[in-house]
C-alpha cells in the first residue's frame, strides 16, 4: 500500500498521482512552511487531510483548525511576523470572515513569508454563493497566483513561498474546486528539511505594525509600492504562457481551469486562435498583455465569474492606445456557472460561431427524478426536524443556518426558510422578531458553527432582549465538511484539549432558558419546542444526537458489526409515514405498494421506530 | 512567459477515451474512481480525474471524470462524449447515460436501487431494467448489468464492478494486472485480501 504522509515527507524527488489539496502540502514542505492554519470548508478540507497522514516525526508543520477563518488567519499573521513562513487557508465564502484581517495583510511587514490559498467554488457546488475572490485581492493589493492543474498548484505554491518571504507581503494562491480536486501525476523535487530556527523575530524595527492614522497611510504606500514591484518582478514570470493556435488574427486570455475547457473546446476545432493563458491575475503583467493585444486583431477575455480581467485588459488597452478589438462578457449568463468545457463551448460559440460550434442537440432528454443531497440514514437532524415541524405552525418562521442541519429546508420537512450565512440565525431571527407579536420566530444553529460566528449574535440577542427559540443541533462534529473536531469534542487536531460544553457556555452568557434532548427522543423533543414557543426572550434547545455517519464509521473502524437494520412487519397498514414524512432513505416503495428496506442503508438506529402509527417496524433477524 | 505546446486535435494525436462514473454518495465512488486512475496510470497510459462532490452526507448524487490520453486537457468531460459511462445504481445509470454517454458508448452499472426521494413520494416510478435497455438501444450503447446474489458486503459493491470492466476489458490498454496493482496501492491487509479474492473469484464466474 502506497501511504500518503510517507510520499508527501519523502525526501526524494518522484512523482505520484495527488489532487491539487494534496500537491499544496508536498510544496508546503518543500518551500519550509512552519505554520498552517485553517477552518473547514469545501473544497479545502482535504488539504488537512494531506497534512494529517504525515508522520508526525516527520513533519516540522504546526496545524491547527481555528475556530473561524478570520481567527485562522490572525495566527497565520502573528506565526509570520515571528519569522515563520506560514500558510491559512479556507473555503471561498471563507474570507469574507477572515476580511478585517485579512486586508490589512498588506500593510505589514510579513517576516516570514505568509501564503493564503482560497478554494473559490465557481458553480457554488458547496457555497451559499460563487463570489469572486479576487475583488478582495484587488481592494487589499494582494498579489494573486492562479493553476490550472495540480502540477501548477503545487509549482505556483513553491513559486507564492518564494515570492512572499522575499517581498515580505502576502500573496494569494487562488484554487477553484476542480483544480483543488482534480487528480494527476505531480512531478515533485527533492525534500530537503531545513535546520529549524524557533527565535521569536518579531521586531518593532520591521514595523511599524500600528496602522493608526498618518501610519495607516505610509503602509498603505509601502503596500501599493510592493505591488508594483512584484508587477515589475514578475513582468516576465514563465508562469504567464502563450499557446500558438493556427488562426493568428484572433487571440483568448485566460486563466484557470477555463484555460484547460477552452483547449478541449478548441480541439474540436482548426480554427485556432492563439492564447494567453495567465498563470498570475494580479497584477496583470501589463507588457505580455500589450504584447498580445498588438500582435491579434481581435481578444477574447474568457474568465469564469466576474469581468475582473477583462476591465483591466480594456484599460491598458486604452492607456497604450490600442484599436485591438477586444470581446469580455456578453451575456449575464457569462457571469455566471463554472466554466465547463461546455460552458466555454457555448460562450465561444456565441462569438466565434464559425471556430467551433455550439452545443449540439442529441437524442432527446431522459426525464428522471432529481437525486439532491439528503440527511444519512439515523440523523439526528432528521428526527428533530420531523418532530419539530409537528409543532410548528405554518405562521411561523423558522432560520436555518450552515451545516448538515440546513437540510432541514428540503422536502419534505420544510424547516428553515432563510439563510445567509454561517452564523446568521440568532441576529436573523432577531429582527424578525421585531414588531412581531403574532409569529413565532425559531432559528437553527449547528455545534461548529456556534463557535465560528454563532456566539456575537446570541450575545446581541441578550443583550438587546430578543425574544425567539434557537434550536442548536448538537451532533458533536463538523459534519459536512469530513468530521473535524470543534471546541466541544475535547481533541482538536493534534490532542486531547480541554472540552468547551456548549451547555456550560450559553449558561456562562447569561442564557438562563436552556432545554436539552436527544434528538431522537421526538415526543420531550416536541413538548420542550412548544414550551419555549409560549415563553418571551431567548430560549435556547439543544437538539443533541452524535453525527452517525461518524458513529458508523467509527463503529466499522474498530471491528465491530452495526446493529441490525430494521425490516416493516405485517401490521405495516400503508400509512406510509416512514417513507414520506420521516423520510429516511432507507425505506423503498414497491411497485404493489408495500414499504421495504433497503439494507445497504439502514444502519439500525431505530430513530424511526416511534414515527410508525401501526406498530409495523421492527428488528430485522439475521 | 514561457509557449507551451500546441493544442492538437484529440482524434489526431492519440485515442482519448472518457469515462463518467456515477452513484449515489456512499456508494463508494472515491475508492472506485481512485483505483481506476491507478489502473490506467499502471498501464503507462496518462490519466486525469475528479470526483465532483464536495460535502459528506450520503444520499445525493455523485460522480467522478476520468480521462485517459494525451487530448484531454479539463478533468470534466463534456456531455454526451464520455466512451464508457459506469453506475453503481440503476437510477443513476440512466441518467449518466442521457447526460454523459455518446453514441455507440458502453454502459456498465451495478444492479442495485436506492430509490430517489421522488419515488419514495410516490411521485415517479422507480426505474426498471428494461427502461435502460430501451434507451440504451435508441443510442446504440453496449449495456452490462452487474449483480452478484449475496454479496457479502454492500460496499464491495465497486469492487465487483471494478473485477467486470477488468475481465472484460472494458478499458483499453488497462488488464487485470493493472487493477491489482492499483487495489496494492490503496489497501493492506485483510481489506486487501479480500477484495483481490473477490476479484478474482468473479472472473471464474464469468
Amino acid at each position: 500500500m502506497k501511504k500518503m504522509g510517507e510520499m508527501l515527507s519523502s525526501s526524494n524527488s518522484g512523482s505520484e498521482i495527488m489532487m491539487g489539496n494534496t500537491a499544496i502540502v508536498r510544496a508546503m514542505l518543500e518551500a519550509g512552511v512552519r505554520v498552517v492554519t485553517s477552518y473547514p470548508g469545501s473544497p479545502t478540507p482535504e488539504i488537512a487531510a494531506a497534512i494529517a497522514s504525515i508522520p508526525a516525526e516527520r513533519n516540522p508543520m504546526y496545524f491547527e483548525f481555528s475556530v473561524n477563518e478570520k481567527v485562522a488567519t490572525e495566527v497565520a499573521f502573528g506565526a509570520s511576523i515571528n519569522g515563520h513562513l506560514s500558510c491559512v487557508f479556507f473555503k471561498s465564502v471563507g474570507i469574507n470572515v477572515a476580511a478585517d484581517t485579512f486586508v490589512q495583510l498588506s500593510l505589514m511587514e510579513l517576516i516570514g513569508g505568509m501564503v493564503i490559498v482560497l478554494g473559490d467554488d465557481p458553480g457554488a457546488s458547496s457555497s451559499q454563493n460563487e463570489q469572486d475572490n479576487r475583488h478582495y485581492a484587488h481592494l487589499s493589493y494582494t498579489p494573486i497566483l492562479e493553476p490550472s492543474t495540480p502540477s501548477e498548484a503545487y509549482s505556483m505554491f513553491l513559486e507564492a513561498s518564494r515570492l512572499s518571504q522575499e517581498m515580505r507581503m502576502p500573496v494569494i494562491v487562488r484554487l477553484s474546486t476542480h483544480v483543488c480536486h482534480a487528480k494527476e501525476k505531480v512531478e515533485f523535487k527533492e525534500l530537503v528539511f531545513q535546520v529549524q530556527d524557533n527565535r521569536p523575530k518579531f521586531s518593532l524595527e520591521n514595523g511599524p505594525y500600528i496602522p493608526i492614522t498618518a501610519e495607516a497611510l505610509k503602509m498603505k504606500r509601502r503596500a501599493l509600492k510592493k505591488l508594483e514591484e512584484f508587477r515589475k518582478t514578475t513582468e516576465k514570470s514563465c508562469l504567464n504562457s502563450v499557446i500558438e493556435g493556427s488562426d493568428k488574427s484572433r487571440g483568448v486570455i485566460t486563466a484557470g481551469a477555463p484555460f484547460l475547457s477552452l483547449q478541449d473546446v478548441l480541439s474540436l476545432s482548426d480554427k485556432r486562435p492563439d492564447i494567453l493563458k495567465l498563470g498570475i491575475v494580479h497584477p496583470l503583467s501589463e507588457k505580455e498583455v500589450v504584447d498580445f493585444l498588438s500582435s491579434h486583431e481581435e481578444v477574447k477575455v474568457l474568465e469564469e465569474l466576474d469581468n475582473v480581467i477583462e476591465k483591466e485588459v480594456k484599460a491598458i488597452a486604452y492607456d497604450h492606445k490600442l484599436n485591438t478589438r477586444i470581446t469580455g462578457k456578453q451575456d449575464i449568463e457569462d457571469w455566471i456557472g463554472e466554466y465547463t468545457p461546455d460552458k466555454v463551448r457555448e460562450v465561444l460559440s456565441r462569438i466565434w460561431p464559425d471556430v467551433v460550434s455550439p452545443p449540439g442537440v442529441e437524442t432527446e432528454p431522459i426525464e428522471l427524478a432529481p437525486r439532491p443531497a439528503q440527511m444519512c440514514p439515523g440523523c439526528g437532524h432528521r428526527s428533530a426536524f420531523y418532530a419539530i415541524k409537528k409543532v410548528l405552525h405554518a405562521s411561523d418562521i423558522s432560520v436555518a443556518d450552515i451545516g448538515c442541519h440546513t437540510l432541514g429546508y428540503l422536502e419534505p420537512y420544510r424547516v428553515g426558510q432563510v439563510l445567509l450565512c454561517m452564523g446568521h440565525s440568532s441576529g436573523t431571527a432577531s429582527g424578525l422578531s421585531l414588531f412581531n407579536d403574532t409569529r413565532r420566530v425559531v432559528a437553527f444553529l449547528g455545534d461548529s458553527t456556534f463557535f465560528h460566528a454563532g456566539l456575537p449574535g446570541i450575545v446581541n440577542a441578550i443583550f438587546n432582549k430578543h425574544n425567539f427559540t434557537l434550536i442548536v443541533m448538537e451532533n458533536g462534529t463538523t459534519a459536512m465538511t469530513g468530521h473535524q473536531n470543534h471546541p466541544a469534542v475535547g481533541r482538536n487536531f493534534r490532542e486531547v484539549t480541554q472540552k468547551i460544553p456548549v451547555r456550560k457556555v450559553l449558561e456562562g452568557l447569561g442564557v438562563d432558558n436552556i432545554r436539552e434532548v436527544d434528538a431522537y427522543n421526538q415526543s420531550k423533543l416536541k413538548q420542550y419546542v412548544e414550551e419555549a414557543l409560549a415563553e418571551d426572550g431567548l430560549k435556547v434547545i439543544i437538539a443533541k444526537h452524535p453525527c452517525m455517519l461518524k458513529f458508523t464509521r467509527e463503529l466499522r473502524r474498530s471491528g465491530r458489526s452495526l446493529p441490525n437494520p430494521v425490516r416493516v412487519g405485517n401490521k405495516c397498514n400503508r400509512k406510509y409515514i416512514c417513507v414520506s414524512d420521516f423520510a429516511c432513505p432507507s425505506y423503498q416503495l414497491s411497485d404493489d405498494g408495500s414499504v421495504w428496506v433497503q439494507n445497504d442503508l439502514c444502519i439500525g438506529d431505530r430513530s424511526c421506530v416511534q414515527t410508525c402509527p401501526s406498530d409495523a417496524i421492527a428488528s430485522e433477524d439475521r | 512567459m514561457r509557449l507551451l505546446p500546441k493544442i492538437d486535435k484529440g482524434c489526431e494525436r492519440m485515442e482519448k477515451f472518457d469515462i463518467y462514473i456515477t452513484g449515489v454518495g456512499g456508494q463508494g465512488i472515491g475508492l472506485l474512481s481512485e483505483a481506476l486512475l491507478r489502473a490506467i496510470d499502471h498501464s503507462e497510459q496518462r490519466g486525469i480525474g475528479a470526483d465532483t462532490h464536495g460535502l459528506a452526507q450520503r444520499g445525493g448524487m455523485v460522480s467522478s471524470h476520468l480521462r485517459i490520453g494525451h487530448g484531454a486537457y479539463s478533468v470534466l468531460i463534456m456531455k454526451h462524449s464520455a466512451d464508457m459511462v459506469i453506475a453503481l445504481e440503476r437510477h443513476e445509470a440512466l441518467r449518466g447515460m442521457g447526460n454523459y454517454l455518446k453514441k455507440g458508448g458502453t454502459l456498465i452499472y451495478y444492479d442495485t436501487v436506492w430509490q430517489p426521494l421522488e419515488v419514495r413520494l410516490g411521485r415517479a416510478e422507480e426505474i426498471k431494467n428494461e427502461d435502460i435497455e430501451r434507451e440504451a438501444d435508441k443510442r446504440d450503447v453496449k449495456v452490462v448489468k452487474v449483480l452478484v446474489e449475496n454479496l457479502k458486503d454492500s460496499r464491495m459493491q465497486n469492487v465487483v464492478l471494478m473485477s467486470k470492466i477488468a475481465h472484460e476489458g472494458l478499458i483499453p490498454g488497462v488488464t487485470v494486472k493493472h487493477f491489482e496493482l492499483a487495489l496494492s496501492d490503496l489497501m493492506e491487509g485483510d481489506l486487501l485480501r479480500n477484495n483481490l479474492e473477490l476479484f478474482g473469484e468473479l472472473s471464474k464466474q464469468g
